[in-house]
């Protein structure tokens, strides 16, 4: 008995609340990567708590992929340090690899294998025995709903059954051994339906407690799915926060102007963070207050010539990002 | 259990699986990897044959382990191609976070490649037979010729699989690999090396193929093979050797 109220005093001993490094699945200091010359990440700061939801959203070229590989042990980084399920990735890197899987931008299943025979040989690289193996590909084809087609190769799945074996494949091992899941962009490719069966995949996921680091472009996926959202622009990042808290401290809500004609349509562009030059609409954030709407009408506008109507909507994830992201290049919107 | 890795023992076997499977079940590029050698051989004994004095020997006896030898180097070259496939979808970065090193899984490569091959070095044999290939080679003579054959097959694999691991897409590991089809057309495997001009004896006599063909021609036909297969043998440990520590390093480096 001794032993055992020993040993509850130590593990019991609270975290919670503190940020200490046991609450964060993902925590990344100073990380920056170079491929040739061109600095992919410049000292990227991120933290992901336990058993969330965390998206990193970016353009093309941002540097989501590389982050991947770097927390996925699958690149060095060149200064900086990143911890995953607690192990630093460069030094406990077997031990990162233990707690995690990997489902990136290309399908690592085999085509002309069965999605049964595909689950059945990851299942037996992770280290199950044979028997093990075939009973974990069972339950794994049962949970992705591929009960139906564990016996066709996977050249005949649709893109969606694809992508959830792919990520089922991850998930080989014991789900209390994989602590965290990273997925570069899931649905990028996917129609809506397999999209959205993604992402209940996802939430199930998220369900039993495990972390999952998603990368996307697509904003309503981080909404819809993230818990967190940090917003990646030149290799670093360009805001964190729930997608809530970034709406509205970035753009609570949007205003848009259409321009008189054209020259007030160019006068008015470097100004503003969305364009459709067709229709001469320009979108500029606003904190949607009528004094705040008021001064930005006055600012933009002085001589009250080159806006002839507008309108004031609440702001999606787009405008954060294009807010956020218009501030890092040149205005060549014109 | 659940935290166990799998021992690379186990992942190689595994990984051996796999190739051997997707093998069969590629059956276009099986049944292409069977019948090239033995149309090739059908062209040499036919087209050229006539034309070409091999002295005492009838041609398709002297042509035999040329064969062989070439659709060794064509075989190897599937490895590049499939390792390189790997490569471009995810399957590589899935495998190494799963802790799969370079040996495991190019070894899941090269055995299947190997497997081809014996396959097909078995139907140029039978084809060769009905043609008139008559072998007076000792048991002894056999095996030593097969386990040659092994490890020219195995080294040529290895490195065409590095191969694999540098091209950037599966075409270019394809042309990657054309030297090691080459290289039997400038040694004694389909012409003796005397006929051709002299400028090239010196490459002709010091290649790796040359002593390899010596050798099988010899133990096939129980004649004194000299010294030719322990330079054949040091050539293809030095060729095999070569092969996995440059795809080991490729493998580890490799980032996309």
């Amino acid at each position: 008995m001794p032993p055992a109220t020993g040993e509850s005093a130590t593990t019991g001993t609270p975290t919670i609340g503190t940020p200490a490094t046991g609450t964060h699945a993902i925590e990344t200091t100073g990380l920056t990567k170079s491929y040739g010359g061109v600095r992919v990440l410049d000292s990227l700061d991120l933290r992901v708590e336990t058993g969330t939801v965390f998206a990193l959203l970016g353009p093309n070229g941002a540097g989501k992929t590389t982050t991947v590989r770097v927390l996925t042990t699958l690149a060095a980084p060149d200064a900086g340090h990143a911890r995953v399920a607690g192990h630093d990735v460069v030094t406990e890197r077997r031990a990162v690899r233990r707690a995690i899987s990997l489902t990136g931008q290309y399908a690592a299943v085999d085509e002309t294998l069965t999605g049964a025979e595909n689950l059945r040989l990851t299942a037996r690289l992770s280290g199950l025995s044979r028997r093990a193996a075939a009973r974990r590909a069972d339950e794994l084809l049962e949970r992705f709903r591929l009960t139906d087609a564990r016996d066709r190769q996977t050249k005949t799945y649709s893109g969606g059954m694809r992508r959830r074996l792919d990520l089922a494949a991850g998930l080989v091992r014991d789900p209390g051994t994989t602590r965290v899941v990273f997925l570069d962009e899931p649905t990028t490719g996917l129609d809506p339906r397999s999209r959205n069966e993604l992402w209940d995949a996802v939430r199930e996921l998220s369900a039993h407690g495990t972390t999952v680091f998603l990368t996307t472009q697509y904003l309503e996926e981080a909404d819809r799915l993230a818990h967190r959202v940090a917003v990646l622009g030149g290799g670093r990042t360009l805001a964190e926060g729930t997608p809530e808290e970034l709406k509205r401290r970035y753009a609570g809500h949007r205003l848009d102007l259409v321009a008189r004609d054209r020259e007030a349509y160019l006068r008015l562009a470097p100004r503003a963070t969305g364009h459709t030059p067709a229709t001469l609409t320009l979108g500029v954030p606003t904190d949607g207050s009528a004094a705040h709407v008021r001064a930005l009408l006055d600012e933009l506008d002085p001589h009250r010539t080159d806006i002839a109507r507008f309108a004031v909507h609440s702001a999606t994830l787009d405008d954060v990002f294009l807010t956020l992201t218009s501030a890092t290049k040149e205005p060549s919107h014109v | 259990m659940s935290d166990a890795t799998a021992s690379p023992l186990a992942t190689a076997t595994a990984l051996v699986g796999r190739g051997l499977l997707l093998s069969r079940r590629n059956l276009d590029a099986v049944v292409t990897a069977l019948v090239m050698p033995v149309m090739l051989m059908l062209v040499f004994v036919y087209f050229f044959g006539g034309a070409i004095d091999t002295g005492t020997t009838r041609y398709v006896t002297y042509v035999v382990p040329g064969v062989i030898v070439l659709c060794a180097g064509f075989g190897a070259a599937a490895t590049a191609v499939s390792v390189s496939e790997d490569m471009r979808r995810g399957t590589v970065d899935r495998l190494r976070t799963l802790d799969v090193g370079a040996v495991p899984f190019l070894t899941g490569h090269v055995v299947a490649t190997v497997a081809r091959n014996l396959l097909a070095t078995a139907l140029v044999l039978g084809v060769a037979f009905l043609i008139g290939f008559r072998p007076t080679a000792t048991p002894g003579g056999w095996l030593a010729a097969i386990g040659l054959l092994l490890a020219y097959i195995t080294a040529v694999s290895w490195l065409s699989a590095a191969a694999g691991l540098v091209a950037k897409t599966p075409e270019a590991a394809n042309a990657v690999t054309f030297l090691m089809m080459f290289l039997p057309y400038p040694s004694s495997a389909f012409v003796p090396i005397d006929t051709m001009p002299g400028w090239l004896h010196g490459f002709a006599e010091h290649q790796p193929v040359t002593p390899l063909i010596e050798s099988m021609r010899g133990l096939l036909l129980d004649q004194p093979v000299g010294d030719a297969p322990w330079t054949a043998l040091a050539w293809c440990g030095g060729l095999l050797a070569l092969g996995v520590a440059v795809s080991g390093a490729l493998f580890r480096r490799r980032t996309r």
